[in-house]
């Protein structure tokens, strides 16, 4: 043994060949996990649409909207109000409905119920429903986000 | 010489083929009152093996966009010549092949094949019934029909739980925030490139392993009687080949895949969304666990226990000790009857209430 530590020829390149296998591992691996991951859409920034027009609703009913790329729940409740929510339920992400014989907002996949002020009254769903503003200007309603 | 000889003659002076041909003859399969069981894996590889024809025979006409593919799957069905029958085998055997895995698994499991020198046949035989849901999972969605639409929204919502990874592995397979065209190509490119690759892979190891080491015989069984496995197993597996074909097309032609309306994003959630029988269980767990459990969400709760529970299925051949000294303990019996108890009783429990008026 020499006195200083020094590595042989045969570790120094079985170490070069190691890291250089561990190299070309992540750089193989890197940009094809960054390709799998899809690229961030364009979120449609919509904050406003026409969900439907005057007259279009008789009361206790309600009609799904397209809110950019989500559905939008518009309720003409027994009271006459005009109310809109997210459709998209909170627990699992389907689509809800309105029930009139009931007056509640029903969602058919796990049984949840929400109240006509989107708040859950039974059932699996962990939150109220994302709740909209409604306004009406002229023949159209119109539903927005709150800001 | 004939012909045949010839060829054969042709490859053995080039390829030392004689070396294969011998260790088929020597090797031999155990015979016992449990023997029944060892038809199961080649019942499931010849399910593959029917998926692989009749998928490749979809292809042809399949188109996969959230535009077209409902509108292909409805001319295969009944434009193309026995487009319906191969639809159908396609359909059936899918589920065939799963129930044929987990009875595969379930005997594997009950007559502790997975001792040592076992182990990594066992965790590659659960790997694939992993692979063989995801294969179905993907396939569901194909057609692109209310059903499967809604079921693959909330299944992939159910994928966004997960701690950590959750959301990633959610925009991962929706390809983009909410279930689309996006989240169809995915499906496709699982369904038909990534999966078929993993399972060949996967059941090239398997297959390698078992040839290799032969059948296990069980603790119980104390008989040294046995057969080669070529001709005599191989034989009798070709007669079980040849009922289970002959079953799956009976049901084909009997029972045709039907194929629904096509999914439509802003209408509501029809009642009666399910995913496949084989997921019902956890549907069901998910569907009983109350909002909340001890300050947790509950969808948290079912997630991660069923994550456990796959976890403990790949882990069986090391959590067994007493199986690696040659015991069988009864707890190991225990938790495997509870398993089998609850899958099947939630399973039971999810279609009655789904058929009730
Ligand atoms: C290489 C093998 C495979 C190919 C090329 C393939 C191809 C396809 C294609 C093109 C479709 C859409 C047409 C349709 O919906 O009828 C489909 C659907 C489907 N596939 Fe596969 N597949 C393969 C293997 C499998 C396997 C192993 C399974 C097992 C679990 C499976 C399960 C399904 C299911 C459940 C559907 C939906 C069936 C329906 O609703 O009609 N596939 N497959
Ligand atoms: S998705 Fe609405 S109750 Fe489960």
């Amino acid at each position: 043994m020499c006195p200083r530590q020094r590595i042989s020829r045969r570790e120094f390149l079985r170490y070069l060949l190691k890291s250089g296998g561990v190299a070309f591992l992540g750089a193989a691996i890197y940009p094809i996990a960054r390709y799998l991951y899809p690229p961030r859409g364009v979120e449609s920034s919509v904050s406003t649409v026409v969900a439907a027009t005057l007259g279009e609703l008789a009361v206790n009913t309600a009609k799904i909207f397209r809110f950019g790329s989500r559905p939008g729940l518009l309720i003409n409740t027994p009271q006459g109000e005009l109310k809109a929510f997210s459709a998209v339920c909170t627990h699992l992400n389907c689509t809800v409905q309105y029930e009139p014989d009931n007056s509640l907002i029903w969602c058919a996949c796990h049984n949840g119920k929400y109240d006509l002020n989107g708040q859950v009254i039974s059932g699996p769903p962990p939150r109220p429903l994302e709740a909209y503003q409604v306004n009406v200007r002229g023949e159209e309603i119109l539903v927005s986000k709150p800001a | 010489m004939r012909p045949l000889e010839r060829l054969r003659a042709f490859f053995r002076e080039r390829y030392p083929l004689g070396g294969l041909a011998e260790f088929a003859t020597h090797k031999t399969v155990p015979v016992h009152r449990h023997s029944f069981w060892y038809y199961w894996g080649g019942m499931t590889l010849a399910l593959i093996g029917m998926q692989i024809a009749s998928g490749v025979l979809l292809l042809l006409y399949y188109r996969p966009s959230a535009q077209e593919a409902f509108e292909s799957v409805r001319f295969i069905m009944t434009k193309v010549q026995f487009g319906w029958l191969v639809r159908s085998v396609h359909a059936w055997a899918a589920n065939l092949v799963i129930f044929s895995a987990m009875v595969h698994l379930a005997s594997v499991f009950f007559l502790k094949a997975y001792r040592p020198p076992r182990e990594l046949t066992w965790v590659t035989g659960a790997v694939l019934l992993f692979l063989l849901m995801g294969f179905g999972f993907t396939g569901y969605l194909l057609p692109w029909n209310t059903l499967a639409f809604f079921a693959t929204k909330v299944g992939t919502e159910i994928a966004g739980v997960v701690p950590v990874m959750g959301p990633i592995i959610q925009v991962f397979l929706r390809g983009g925030s909410d279930v689309g065209d996006v989240t169809l190509t995915r499906f496709f490119w699982l369904h038909i490139a990534i999966l078929p690759l993993m399972v060949v892979g996967v059941i090239g190891l398997h297959l390698v392993m078992v040839q290799l080491q032969g059948m296990s015989k069980p603790l119980t069984v104390r008989e040294e009687r046995s057969i080669p496995f070529f001709p005599n197993f191989f034989l009798r597996d070709l007669i079980a080949w040849a009922l289970i074909l002959g079953a799956v097309l009976s049901v084909s032609v009997y029972w045709p895949a039907t194929l629904g309306e096509k999914a439509d994003p802003f209408a509501p959630t029809p009642a009666g969304i399910q995913p496949e029988w084989y997921f019902l269980w956890m549907f069901q767990t998910l569907k009983l666990v109350p909002g909340h459990v001890f300050g947790l969400e509950g969808e948290l709760v079912a997630v991660g226990a069923t994550g456990v529970a796959g976890l403990a299925l790949l882990l069986v051949p090391w959590l067994d000790r007493p199986a690696r000294r040659g015991r069988s303990h009864w707890m190991v019996l225990a938790a495997g009857i509870l398993a089998v108890l609850y899958v099947v009783g939630m399973t039971g429990y999810a279609l009655w209430i789904g058929h009730r008026p």
